[in-house]
């Protein structure tokens, strides 16, 4: 169901993909075609990761609650919790498909891993978590059409301090800032391990791992089904 | 065992209590209509029942089962329509019915609901584009269609159109028949005499009234007749000997009941004034529910409705 949305296929595959092609091919980036798409590949999985768990979950959880649908499933053998592991489900089967596609074209366009991959894994799962728990902590929270504006506003923020299509050192002072947002934790995490290779830095690793525990928490104390 | 137990419920919203000790009970295979103005606590009554409220004190049990600790239990059982029937707008009925269906462990098949509901030529439009009373029957099929043993129904019927409404009622005798008790909420006075072997009717957050409609309204000792002008009432209540009141222009309420000398004596008066008595009937579930809201207003005088004042104010009282 989740993939039957024409705007899910567009923020989920279309965005990440004409990101990694677009940047991997025109050079504004300014590093030889070889390391932009090492460069690339992590971070706009990182994006993907951000695209299905935060904004795809988020705004389709907010229309749900609005339309009284998540209370009504509340009244059926579903039940709350199995509703939930069904759409952390549906996150991980987008995700997997996103992954599949994004790194096979990145593969074709010339990316090779030379890091950890299990390591990038594991951040993959730690930023379902945290952007998830963000996604629903808007849904939970905001009127429908709000939680629509803000969690795309906060795609584009992220998505541009993340470290995604811009490297975090080219961003100044913003670097230090954005070192420790959910998205730039995850893309430190995922450059060394599915980029360039070399180890993860530990403030990468705090900042990803405090972001999963705390977003979920929050979204658990704050969210109300009507 | 009744199939839903109601005791002493107070339910509250911060200082406001919805419901101030209320008590009903719903056996299986009756159907229980709520009646009683807005705000009355139909709606916090049911859905206490559903489990969205935590009672203050009091009891309230379906199936024997309590809503808040006993919820993955309760599921299993209930069959509801809330108020907001809660569709997916982009998903069509027959895919929204099939979905409900998986939820449960031996449903009813999607195809022959949607069927029965008349809801075949819209089954594969998306809900956004059904009628009011098309989602309202679609919210119904997914309260049935894994076979409830006690289904509660929050106005099944609002928008929905005079063939739907046979629809709908067909299906509640059918559940009934099958012992399935059913606790409807309706604004409709005449939708709850044809559906409810009883009422029970709200105020304030208790009960006014309850029983069977027939039998709540003969209890009343009082009828109606319509005549072609308007009268000046006051001879009129002297000589039946009762208080006589104006519902409509041309409609008056006696508060009493017609034996054969009292009807002799109005066909009589009325006669002698050249007057045609157009209609008489006992009172209507309606008439009882008005002059019983009427009664309990009487402690309240200062609440505003202009309805009431309008028709007090022509009610001439017997002086003898």
């Amino acid at each position: 169901m989740t993939l039957e949305r024409g705007e899910t296929l567009l923020v989920t595959f279309a965005i990440p993909l004409v990101l990694l092609v677009f940047f991997s091919e025109v050079p504004v980036l300014s590093e030889p075609t070889g390391r932009r798409i090492e460069f690339l590949a992590p971070g706009v999985l990182g994006l993907a990761v951000m695209s299905s768990a935060m904004v795809s979950l988020g705004i389709a959880t907010g229309f749900e609650r609005s339309y009284g649908v998540l209370r009504r499933l509340g009244v059926t053998p579903l039940g709350r919790k199995r509703l939930i592991v069904a759409k952390m489900a549906s996150v991980l089967v987008v995700e997997l498909a996103q992954s599949l596609v994004l790194l096979g074209i990145a593969a074709a366009l010339g990316w090779r891993p030379h890091g950890e991959v299990a390591l990038g894994l594991l951040g993959v799962v730690l930023g379902t978590a945290c952007f998830s728990g963000i996604g629903l902590l808007l849904a939970g929270v905001l009127r429908a059409e709000l939680n629509l504006a803000a969690s795309n506003g906060l795609y584009v923020i992220l998505l541009l301090l993340g470290g995604i299509v811009f490297p975090l050192d080219r961003l100044g002072g913003l670097a230090a800032v954005a070192r420790w947002l959910p998205a730039g934790a995850l893309s430190g995490v995922l450059h060394p391990s599915l980029g360039a290779g070399g180890g993860i830095s530990t403030e990468a690793w705090i900042a990803l791992a405090a972001w999963s525990v705390i977003a979920p928490l929050a979204a658990v104390v704050s969210f109300r089904f009507d | 065992m009744p199939a839903i137990e109601v005791e002493e419920l107070v339910v509250s919203y911060g200082d406001f209590d919805a419901l101030r000790g209320l008590s009903f009970s719903v056996d299986p295979g009756e159907v229980v209509a709520l009646l009683g103005p807005n705000g009355a606590g139909k709606t916090t009554a049911v859905e206490t029942l559903e489990g969205f409220h935590r009672p203050r004190s009091g009891r309230a049990l379906v199936h024997g089962i309590d809503p808040l600790t006993g919820h993955d239990e309760l599921v299993g059982v209930l069959g509801v329509v809330l108020q907001n029937p809660g569709l997916y707008p982009m998903m069509t009925p027959a895919r929204m019915l099939r979905l409900f269906a998986s939820y449960y462990d031996r449903p009813r098949d999607p195809a022959e609901l949607i069927k029965r509901l008349g809801l075949g030529r819209v089954a594969d439009r998306r809900t956004k584009h059904l009628s009011g009373g098309e989602r309202q029957r679609l919210a119904l099929g997914l309260a049935l269609v894994g076979r409830p043993r006690v289904a509660i129904l929050d106005e099944p019927t609002a928008g929905v159109d005079p063939a739907g409404r046979v629809v709908v009622r067909e299906l509640i005798a059918e559940l009934r028949d099958d012992g399935v008790a059913l606790l409807v909420t309706t604004h409709e006075l005449a939708e709850a005499e044809r559906l409810a072997d009883r009422v029970v009717i709200l105020r304030e957050g208790r009960v006014l009234a309850m029983g069977r409609p027939e039998s709540l309204a003969a209890a009343r000792q009082e009828f109606s007749f319509t005549t072609s002008a308007s009268l000046t009432l006051g001879p009129l209540a002297e000589l039946l000997g009762a208080t006589i009141t104006e519902v409509r222009p041309g409609e008056y309420r006696v508060a009493t009941t017609a034996t054969p000398p009292l009807l002799a004596a109005l066909t009589g008066w009325l006669a002698t004034r050249d007057l045609a008595l157009s209609d008489l009937r006992r009172s209507s579930l309606e008439d009882l529910y008005f002059s019983l809201l009427e009664g309990a207003d009487t402690t309240k005088a200062n609440e505003p409705d202009s309805r009431r004042r309008g028709r007090s104010s022509r009610a001439a009282r017997n002086e003898s």
